[in-house]
């Protein structure tokens, strides 16, 4: 009851002012207005802040492709990469696959013997490897197009998870870039997996190469 | 019944994977942004510049193996759009763009007639860092290790650290997580040791193939010695060796030696 009065009475006072202030707005002198204050115009920053510049040396993108890994036989590999351009001939990435280990010749010979559960055929790897543009330049193609891009040699470490176990893995091969704009390209890639193991009796190095073509986008 | 178990089996498998790749690719994105200037998301910063080299070339992309396709002269206006490395994209006069290396520029003026300060860094900038992150690798105790790490630099001669390693062994994994703190003696020097102890947890996880094992997690301690070497713009180069006691349950505690290399960048 006491707020819906005090709402009444502010309501009241609040009109009664608005009415006032537009008596004194009607009563000014429209001499007076030319004197409002000159709006001061302060001079223009000029300073170049090189730091605030768009800054594009991220590289973050998608690939997929096919992986044949050995003894297991080829299946499709899909994954995620972001690189980091430190200068303009060289370049660290973070990569992270996954593919599907097929059946071994053993096991779809013997009839149903099998090596691993279904959960252990799924392969996963991530690796941080270091790239060095080699040819960079334009590529034309036909008479009208051309384009930037280049090749480029990388090669890293990383961890694969191969039927169960993480098996140390150095990667090694090449790639081509072509820089379709200034935010866009597109790779072509092909990667040597290497890492020893012991799942099929003796400990062997298994060379598993990866062919996949990408797209990724410049932040 | 079985049937339709199984393919519940592989769409759920299949789903799962699908969500871990996603959250891989959401993690990506959520660095890219946060590496990303915040105002570059709402407005571009494209500041106009005088140059004052005799001239500038202008290439068709940002490296040396591109063509030069025009010549901007000096006292030309210029636009700068963006950096790729040492490469600045500028909007020349009648609307060329191209990109510029930084050594073309470097002299350039702002439209008061005043240097621009291009802010590369140096080795002053690698006494005063805040935060480093790094990835190195190495061997642990006979097996391969990948270590990556985040440090906080305290104060100059302080720097407080949490780093995560994967260890690749042909008989076991490991996965060991660590707290250290590092002593700068010279944290000005190019080549600039230190020495550091922590503690942290190691969960070991035998091969499948090795019968009669169990995974486990044992408490760690570690003393180290290493160096970082300031190579150039924000990167420094690291060894490290470090001697862990493992603090296993059984009667004797484990002494393992750790090495490592790799690459830090710091901010």
């Amino acid at each position: 009851m006491e707020s819906r009065l005090q709402r009444i009475f502010l309501a009241a006072c609040t009109s009664v002012l608005l009415l006032t202030m537009g008596n004194v707005n009607a009563a000014v002198d429209p001499d007076q207005l030319e004197l409002e204050p000159l709006l001061v115009r302060e001079p223009e920053r000029r300073q170049v802040e090189v730091d605030d510049l768009d800054d594009e040396n991220l590289e973050i993108g998608v690939f997929g492709g096919l992986m044949s890994v050995e003894d297991f036989g080829t299946n499709s590999v899909v994954g995620v990469r972001a690189a980091y351009h430190i200068t303009e001939d060289f370049f660290v990435e973070a990569a992270y696959g996954q593919t599907t280990l097929g059946q071994t010749s053993f096991e779809r010979l013997s009839g149903g013997a099998q090596l691993l559960t279904s959960e252990q055929r799924d392969m996963s790897y991530y690796n941080i490897s270091l790239g060095w543009n080699l040819f960079p330049g334009e590529s034309f193609l036909g008479r009208r197009w051309a384009y930037k891009g280049g090749l480029y040699v990388i090669g890293g470490v990383g961890s694969t998870d191969f039927g169960g176990d993480n098996r140390f893995t150095i990667n090694a091969g090449m790639g081509y870039r072509l820089i379709a704009t200034d935010w866009l390209a597109f790779h072509v890639d092909v990667r040597d997996h290497f890492f020893k193991s012991d799942l099929l009796g003796e400990e062997e190095q298994l060379h598993n190469i990866e062919f996949s073509g990408g797209v990724t986008l410049f932040f | 019944m079985k049937r339709a178990s199984m393919i519940l089996a592989t769409s759920i498998g299949s789903w799962l994977r699908a969500t871990r790749l996603l959250s891989a690719a959401l993690t990506v994105l959520g660095l890219a942004v946060t590496a990303m200037p915040a105002q570059a998301l709402f407005e571009r910063y494209e500041p106009e510049v005088v140059v004052s080299d005799p001239y500038i070339e202008l290439r068709t992309g940002p490296g040396r193996g591109y063509p030069i396709f025009y010549v901007a002269g000096q006292g030309d206006q210029v636009t700068m759009l963006k950096r790729r490395t040492d490469w600045y994209k500028i909007r020349g006069p009648r609307g060329k763009e191209g990109w510029v290396h930084v050594d073309q520029i470097r002299h350039t003026l702002n439209l008061d007639g005043e240097p621009i300060d291009f802010g590369e860094l140096g080795l002053g900038d690698f006494g005063k860092r805040r935060w480093e992150m790094g990835v190195n690798g190495g061997e642990f105790g006979g097996a391969a290790s990948i270590t990556g790490y985040l440090g906080f630099v305290m104060t100059p001669n302080i720097t407080l650290q949490v780093e995560g390693t994967q260890i690749l062994g042909n008989f076991s994994d490991g996965l060991m997580a660590s707290a250290n703190i590092l002593m700068y003696p010279f944290p000005r020097k190019r080549l600039s040791p230190y020495f550091m102890i922590g503690t942290g947890i190691i969960r070991t996880q035998p091969h499948s193939r090795i019968v009669e094992a169990e995974d486990r997690s044992d408490e760690i301690a570690h003393a180290g010695v290493g160096a970082n070497f300031y190579l150039t713009d924000r990167f420094i180069l690291r060894m490290e060796y470090k001697r862990h006691t493992v603090f296993t349950s059984r009667d004797d505690n484990e002494e393992v030696n750790q090495w490592k290399a790799g690459f830090s960048v710091f901010f």
